[in-house]
């Protein structure tokens, strides 16, 4: 290699690993910082880039002076209630644009796709309202209903079921099998790889919802990690309790960050194929 | 033939009621609540119909103040975190030992809850009575003075809010683009190759535009979410943003709905769709430009 490739290569690898530090960063920090003790955070005024005497007595703290395993355990619930509701809802629903003939189907799906231009901020208010009368805040009924259909994820799925080959339905067709039991036998096993990218990247976008959960909760026992590492900022450890609150930011991070490094060619070619920050 | 339509139907069914009662409904009723005049929430009731909630909220000096924020935001964290994930997915694109290793870290921050990594700025960012904080030493050890970003001076702050966002924002955007530079045809660069053009001269003729889809899809999709802004100013400066002077159009809608000084959901609706008309207009101009300069 000639002299200029190898320059340009050097400040290629410069570059691409300071934004590497740059996105570890904090990373590093949250999890140095919550092994510290209390006293030697704050005795640090050079804060050291190392601990000393690592302590796991932020982590106790955090699931014994707050709530943070109340709040665990309502996302967890909250999560898993909204991405199945969500299957179930959007299942029949691609299969019904994809298979079934019916008047009036391309209109609705029109409609449907015209629905995805429609900005969260816009609907939010009134469904607030709608939540409030039914007398659903604090509840994880309240919490879930809204968010339970995606327009986008009908639209991914849709795409995927309709590549399945028509002789496959009309084979089924002839052996008597009924539509409800292709879809579950022949067509969800085929897709899998699609309704799997879709569960992962739904639970992703519940694990960091903040919004609605925020409008609809002031009760803590309802609270979700967003809303309860807020809590725990304002009124939690009393603010200065540095430590204590990155033990609990690397609570409520590490869960997402194993599943992101176990599925991690689903999630990115999930994300590529149109998915945006929720 | 009825059996069929029916049954159709009956599958769409669950999605069309979700899709009705929370989205097609709240979308007519966001336009009739944002003029009705005097709403009071616990009676249900209001005086009379008019632009007043409109006249209300654009002479709000809090909502003026969430304006500005929100336009300095979004003119400042779309050019950058566009150039920069450029530049760093043609870094990444031009590399093979360990591309797998810094495309997995990149993606980082996608994964991670805004609010809770919001904090480490918060404290990397912050002057305490223990501590300066990180960034300020450092600063401090190139011989400038210190600022706290987080309580401190506006531009301070504002400079905290746009760094957070951009390295929020990056994943998504490092990823469309080298999934954009990975499927350009191989082709162009031989015939480059043998025609010996230069790097420059390569990049500018042939993968700018074969990627020009691709970057004006992330410019749209970086103004609509930039101005939508929110949850990383809460991360950085806590729910009270009106005091912080951080507030986004976002943050003065729902603060007009709830909270402190919520119940106000035809001031909160005129927001939003003062908001809505905004993001339109800017996506409508964008789409005017990119189709003189994007290539299909």
């Amino acid at each position: 290699m000639d002299k200029k490739g190898k320059l340009i290569k050097t400040i290629t690898y410069s570059l691409l690993t300071l934004w590497a530090i740059g996105v570890l960063f904090p990373f590093y920090w949250m999890i140095l910082t919550s092994f510290k003790s209390y006293s030697s955070y704050n005795g640090e005024f050079v804060p050291k880039f190392y601990v000393t005497s690592p302590t796991l007595q932020n982590y106790v703290d955090s699931f014994t002076t707050v709530p943070l395993g109340q709040y665990l355990l309502n996302t967890i619930i909250f999560t898993v209630a909204t991405t199945a509701i969500m299957l179930i809802v959007i299942i029949p629903a691609a299969f019904a644009f994809s298979r079934l003939q019916f008047k009036g189907k391309n209109l609705v799906f029109t409609l449907f796709l015209s629905l995805m231009m429609i900005p969260n901020e816009l609907v939010i208010i009134t469904n607030f309202m709608t939540v409030t009368a039914l007398d659903l805040r604090n509840t994880f009924t309240g919490l879930i209903l809204p968010s339970v259909t995606s327009v986008f994820y009908i639209y991914l799925l849709k795409e995927n079921f309709a590549q399945i080959p028509d002789e496959l339905y009309y084979a089924a067709k002839v052996d008597g099998t009924g539509d409800f039991k292709y879809l579950w036998k022949v067509m969800l096993p085929i897709c899998k790889p699609t309704v799997v990218t879709i569960t992962i990247l739904k639970v992703i976008e519940c694990w960091n919802s903040y919004v609605w959960p925020r409008l609809i909760t002031d009760d803590a026992a309802y609270y979700l990690v967003s809303n309860g590492i807020q809590e725990i900022r304002e009124n939690g450890f009393g603010r200065e309790n540095i430590p204590a609150m990155m033990a609990a930011v690397v609570v409520i991070s590490v869960p997402l960050v194993v599943l992101f490094l176990i599925f991690r060619k689903k999630i990115m070619e999930g994300v590529a194929r149109g998915g945006t920050k929720g | 033939m009825d059996k069929r339509n029916l049954k159709g139907w009956l599958y769409l069914l669950p999605a069309i009621i979700f899709l009705g009662v929370f989205v097609v409904y709240p979308l007519i009723d966001v336009f009739v609540y944002s003029f009705e005049e005097g709403y009071n929430s616990v009676s249900q009731t209001f005086f009379g119909v008019g632009g007043y909630n409109y006249s209300y909220v654009l002479h709000d000096p809090y909502f003026l103040q969430a304006l500005k924020n929100t336009f300095i935001l979004v003119v400042i964290t779309v050019p950058v975190s566009t150039v920069l994930s450029l530049l760093i997915s043609v870094g990444l694109s031009s590399i093979k030992k360990l591309r797998e290793m810094y495309q997995t870290i990149f993606f980082l921050p996608y994964v991670t809850n805004t609010l809770a990594v919001g904090l480490v700025f918060m404290v990397l960012f912050k002057e305490t009575p223990y501590s300066d904080g990180l960034i300020n030493l450092i600063i401090q050890f190139f011989g400038f003075s210190g600022v706290d970003f987080i309580s401190g001076p506006y531009w301070a702050k504002m400079l905290v809010l746009c760094v957070y966002t951009i390295w929020v924002v990056m994943p998504f955007k490092i990823l469309i683009l080298t999934s954009a530079l990975a499927s350009v045809n191989q082709n162009y660069y031989n015939a480059a190759k043998v025609d010996g053009t230069g790097k420059w001269r390569v990049f500018s003729k042939i993968t700018l535009p074969m990627i020009s889809p691709m970057m004006f899809y992330l410019i749209i999709t970086g103004f609509i979410g930039a101005f939508k802004a929110y949850s990383d100013a809460v991360a950085l400066f806590g729910t009270n943003l009106n005091a912080a002077e951080m507030n986004t159009i976002v943050g003065y809608i729902y603060d007009m709905l709830y909270g402190d000084s919520g119940g106000y959901p035809s001031f909160a609706s005129a927001a939003a769709v003062i908001l809505f008309v905004i993001v339109l207009t800017i996506t409508t101009i964008n789409l005017l430009v990119s189709k003189k300069h994007v290539h299909y």
